[in-house]
Formats: C-alpha cells, structure tokens, sequence
C-alpha cells in the first residue's frame, strides 16, 4: 500500500535505529541520559506501541505519552451531557464510534444506548447532517469531539447546515486544541521533558507556526510526525540531533502531508463559526484556559448547549480516585503500569483514569500491547 | 402471509424427507452411521444488516455458517434446520431472494434443510429478518480435532485472506463512502476441510474465524490448551482493500468477522504438507503459514511485528469501534 509499507519497512528501521543508538552515545546525550520525549498524540502512541517501537531504542531513551487522545481527555461531565441530551424524546445523538464506551459518571453511551436512547455511529459530521435530513421531525444532534483534525469538517458542516435552513441539527461541541495545553505542560514544574514528537493531523490544519513558541521560549525541540513506525524513528532520530547539537526548532518530518501555513481554507471556516471559551475542562489536567472551542453567537441556533439548556460545563469536575495516577502519567513523571490501579481496578472494559478509555491512551495502549 | 411462506419454502428447499409434512424430519440412522461414528450437532442464530451483502446475504450465510461450525469439528454436514423470524412488512420479493439463495447454497453444500418454522411478528419487534440454522452431521471413526490438543512447536495456518467479511459488511452499510468493491467471503469449507484431514493425520483443531477474526480463534486455542500463539506479522495475508479499511478506521483484520476462513493447528512436520493441500482446494487457494504454538505463557497471544519487537494481540470485546478523532 503507497504511503504506508514503504514507511513501515524494517530495513529502514533498522538504519534508523542504529543511527538513533549512536546518537545517544554522543557525548552531548550521554550526559542528559534519560533523555525524554513526548509523542503528543495519541495516534502516535498508538503506532509506539501497536509496532513494538519502545523494545527496539537504546536504554536512556524515553517515550512520554502526552495528551492528545480526545477521548481521553474528555470530562466524563461531558458524556452525562450527550446522555442527557440523548435522552430527550425524538432526539438522535450522533456520535463518533471513539466516544461510545467512554464512561460517564453514571452511563457511557453505549449504555444509553442499550436502555433505549437513539444513539447512532457516524463517520463524519456530514453524516449526522444526513441524518437530520432524513429524520425532519427528530432533532439529530452532532457530538463534536477532537482537536483541530475534526473541527474543519464540523465548521463546514454547520456552515452547510447554516445554507440549507436545517433546523433540526446542532452540535454539542467539545473540540479542543492541543497547543494551549502543551504550553500548560511545560510550565509545570514536574515535567521534565527534552522534546516533542508534533501530532501529524492536526497539523496539517493549522501547519507549523503555532508551535515556535515551544523552540523558542523554552528551548524545546519540536518535530512533527507521521503515523508510521518509520516516520517515528526518523522524528526521533530529528529530534535527537537537535539536542546533540543544542538546537532548538520547529521541523516538519511529515512534510508529504503538512504544509507550513496548514490548510487555510480549514482554518478559515473554523475560525468563521467558533470562538474560543474561556475556559475548558480537560480529564486528568482540570481547566485548561482558552484551549476549547464553542460555536459563534452567529450560530447559536446550531448549538445544542443553547438548546437544550446545558450550563457551562466547566463548573463542576468529578475527582479521580486518590491513588490513580493519571495526572502523573500524562506528565510522564510515572509509567501507566505504576499506577497501583493499572491492570486491576482500571481496565478497558471499565476504566477509572482516562487513559484507559481509548486505545490511544497510553495505559490502554499499553493494557492491550504490553501488559 | 404465513400460508405464503410456507409454500416458498416448501417449493424452494424441496426434498423427500420436507415433502412429508410431518412434525419433524426422520434421519435414516444406518445411512448415518455409514459416513462415521459420531453425530455432530451444532446451531447458530444470524442477525445482520444489511440483510444482503456483496458476496452474499443472510441465507447464504445461515447455511454456510453452520455448515462450517460443523466441518471444523471434521464432521461432514448432512441436514440442517432453519428458523425464520420475519418482520412485518418486509418485503416479498427480498425474502423470495434470500430463500432461494439459502436453497443454493444447500444445494452448494451438499446438506438438505429437513424442517422449518416461520414466525412473523409486528414492525419493530425484529429487524427486517432472523435466521437461525441448527446442523446435523456425522464425524468420521478416529477423526479427533480438538483445541486442547496443541502442542509447542506446532504450526498456525489460515486458509486466506483475514477480514473480508467484516469489511465488506461495513462497506456495505454505505457510511463509509468508500467506491471498492470486494466481496464478503461466506462460503462453505467442509470440501477443504476433508482434503485437509485425507492428507494430513498430524491436524490438531481448526476453528472457523467468524465473529471475532482470526484474533478470537487465538485466544480460544491459547487458552484451551494452556499454549501461548505467536503470530508473524509480515504473514498476515490482508487484502489491499480491507487494509484500507482498517487503517482509516484503526481497526485491525485480525478482530474481523470472517464467513468461510478457518484457523489450522498442525505438526511442525506435517505444516508444509497441509499448506499444499489447502492451497490445492479452492477455498484454501491463499492459505498461509500465519504463526507458531509456544510453551507459554498460558493463554496469550503475541505478534511478531514486521519491526522485529513483540506485543501482545487483544482478545477483542464488543462492537469494533471505528476511531475517526
Ligand atoms: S491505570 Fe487507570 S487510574 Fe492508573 S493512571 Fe492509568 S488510567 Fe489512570
């Protein structure tokens, strides 16, 4: 298959990986031993530990598992709100299949599902528009969820939706960014960290530029990345000798799909129909200032929040168990199979931390893989 | 509506022991015992959207699915039941397809569907059409396949391409917008399995990879026989298409449903002669060497990635969520 075998071929890998070992051995590396990297999306971790690439790097090498999983890091306030909201005679909730077993604190949507809420897997919000075309006396309601990698076709279906007088579709949206957090994270004074492995989708929406702030104010090595095993190793291997050579800058490993200035048409229909929120809750980090979207007063009537009178969801936030240690997980200061939970009380099937919730979070990815 | 039924099926599965009109159907046991010395008895309900597919439909895939459930276990499957719960107000001419599609595959199979019930309940009580089969068939003197009975160092084969099934059903479903077309794989194998079973005495257990995949039936032989299964990776044979599918979905073909591939378990000795005589029928024509049988540790699964690095493969739970965020 182009653009995947030839970036999964093991002899490529193998070069990479025996060029990755004698970096580490420079001098300049030796002495930062460990040295930490944070791959930032979860798509990343996923293809870490779905190829094994963790058993294959040299010792002092280490991968942090950041936050970019949507579903992981999504309140389970948020699922109580689609279940509340699915619950609502002649409603249709549309969602993504990434959210459906995310727990709630009471049900996930799976479960609203089975006790008889109409709730319906879609691949796109076109789709959900679809529905509520052909449903005109259901009120189909889109569960917007991701980072910037979703929001453009969220944005160009409400601008649809918009053109077409639908007035039965709206959005309950829970798109987030993920550039604000990595801005919180490296204030945090436990995280230690040596660089990043950029996320490739989102990218490619809102291109390179956004990112010069972690290179340059806190000295940090920034490479974007592919989604195969080899365009980790080659990320890796970019970031490394950045270090060795006391750089710090924004590189595009995965220039075949992202350009410098993203995609501007995107980003325009994004920033036509949503705004930024004040604040935002994200599962495991709390509120993270200015890091989630709503949608512009111009579309209020879209908005499902409105509609069905949800107030802001950044009031009130359920605790984690004391003793989960997702926090520090996703700070990279512990490995998910130190949480004295891991593998016992938190499991896919029913997940106490947020990372256990999708196969992209680091202690599911880690539960299906490694364990 | 019933009355109508009644006389497509009659006329469609037409045979002497139907004919008869009686409560049940009368199996000749001398007739049976001349094919082996054991009865095989097995059942299995079919629910599916959309109710036909490319490749096939829910008749086709009620005979051939208990015809298989039958064939793994190295019976040969002579008669089947079949159980129709049907939807108000689906409409005739589609259910008049999927019988006599039923019918050919029957007939494809060389089994007999020897007695039937129709229920017919209001709208909304069941999703267009239930079908559920039950099969009868009769294993041969010494025929012992069982998946207790691997052993480390054995080989792991599969008879062709993971996931097809399961990928064409959702392509079928239209949400995927995707133009390919490829075929879901429902297919009877009983034939492949006696070729397999007259070359080879060396043959452990085989296992259909329905509902699950390939990854399910792992998990089951790993865990009866106190065995770990190791896969190789780079063996996997998975058409271009169904990789499509699963890398924009993050799905794996290794938890896809399969409706006419099985899983082998053989002798190391034995495995090359069994891949012969699996690739020489043809429903085995893209059989691989897919895997080892390890001592252990018990009951796991690991893959050799194309890497170089082991990890484990998931028992699949539930629906196969797509991942699109
Ligand atoms: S194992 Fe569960 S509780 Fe522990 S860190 Fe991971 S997600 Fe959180």
């Amino acid at each position: 298959m182009r653009y995947v075998d030839e970036f999964r071929d093991p002899a490529h890998a193998r070069v990479l990986l025996q060029r990755v070992r004698e970096r580490m051995a420079l001098p300049a590396l030796r002495q930062r031993h460990p040295v930490r990297i944070m791959e930032v999306c979860g798509g990343h971790t996923h293809t870490i530990f779905r190829h094994g690439l963790e058993a294959l790097l040299p010792a002092g090498l280490e991968l942090v598992h950041g936050p970019g999983c949507p579903v992981c890091v999504l309140p389970r306030e948020r699922i109580d709100d689609c279940v509340a909201v699915a619950a609502h005679p002649g409603v249709i909730l549309a969602t993504f299949g990434d959210a459906l077993r995310v727990p709630g604190t009471r049900a996930s949507l799976q479960q609203a599902r089975a006790e008889g809420a109409d709730v319906r897997i879609v691949y796109s919000p076109l789709d959900a528009l679809a529905l509520a075309r052909a449903h005109p006396q259901r009120e189909v309601v889109f569960f917007a969820l991701g980072f910037e990698t979703t929001m453009p076709a969220t944005a160009l279906t409400v601008l649809q939706a918009s053109r077409e007088r639908i007035a039965n579709f709206s959005l309950l949206c829970h798109h987030i960014s993920i550039v604000p957090t990595l801005q919180a994270l490296l204030e945090d004074k436990d995280v230690q960290l040596d660089g990043f492995i950029g996320p490739g989708h989102v990218s490619m929406v809102i291109g390179s530029h956004p990112y010069e702030f972690i290179a340059h104010r806190y000295q940090k090595p920034f490479v974007i990345a592919g989604f195969e095993p080899v365009d980790i190793l080659q990320s890796v291997l970019m970031l490394l000798s950045q270090l060795a050579a006391g750089e710090a800058c924004v590189e595009n490993q995965y220039a075949r799909v992202v350009a410098e200035g993203g995609n501007r048409q995107a980003l325009a229909a994004v920033s036509e129909v949503f705004e930024l929120r004040e604040h935002a809750l994200w599962r495991g980090l709390g509120d993270i200032p200015r890091s989630g979207m709503r949608l512009r007063q111009t579309y209020a009537a879209f908005d499902a929040e409105r509609r069905f009178g949800l107030f802001d969801m950044a009031e009130s936030v359920a605790p984690e168990p004391a003793s989960a240690c997702c926090d520090q997980v996703l700070k990279g200061c512990c490995q998910p199979k130190q949480c004295p939970l891991f593998g016992s009380e938190c499991i896919p099937e029913h997940p106490v931390g947020a990372l256990m919730v999708s196969s992209e979070g680091a202690c599911a990815a880690c539960y299906q893989y490694r364990r | 509506m019933r009355q109508l039924v009644e006389t497509l099926f009659a006329e469609a599965f037409d045979n002497p022991y139907l004919a008869k009109m009686e409560d049940q159907a009368r199996l000749d046991l001398s007739a049976l015992q001349a094919v082996g010395d054991r009865l095989a008895f097995a059942t299995d309900s079919y629910v599916i959207q959309p109710l036909e597919f490319p490749g096939g439909d829910i008749g086709r895939l009620a005979v051939n699915g208990t015809v298989n459930d039958l064939a793994v276990g190295g019976a040969r499957p002579l008669f089947l039941s079949c159980a129709f719960i049907i939807e108000e107000g689906l409409p005739l001419p589609l259910l008049q397809r999927i019988v006599r599609s039923m019918a050919d595959a029957a007939r494809e199979a060389g089994v007999k569907i020897v007695t039937g019930d129709t229920k017919v309940v209001p709208r909304g009580q069941a999703d267009g059409l239930f079908i559920n089969t039950s099969g009868v068939g009769v294993i041969p003197k010494g025929c012992e396949l069982a998946a207790t009975r691997c052993r480390p160092g054995d080989a792991v084969l599969v008879s062709g391409t993971l996931g097809d099934h399961g990928a064409a059903i959702l392509n079928a479903r239209g949400e995927l917008g995707l133009e390919s077309q490829w075929s879901s794989d429902c297919q009877p194998l009983h034939g492949l399995v006696e070729q397999m079973l007259a070359r080879c005495s060396q043959v452990r257990a085989l296992r259909d990879a329905t509902r699950g995949g390939v990854a399910a039936v792992l998990h089951e032989f790993a865990q009866a026989s106190a065995c770990s299964m190791r896969l190789f990776e780079a063996a996997l044979p998975v058409r271009p298409e169904v990789r499509g599918v699963c890398e924009l979905l993050g799905l794996d073909a290794l938890h896809f449903a399969n409706e006419g591939k099985l899983v082998a378990v053989v002798a190391a000795e034995q495995a090359q002669a069994l891949l012969a005589a699996m690739q020489a029928h043809p429903a085995g024509h893209e059989a691989c060497i897919i895997g080892e049988v390890l001592a252990g540790p018990a009951g796991q699964v690991q893959i050799l990635t194309g890497m170089g690095s082991e990890r484990l493969l998931d028992l699949p739970t539930g629906e196969l969520l797509p991942r699109i965020c």
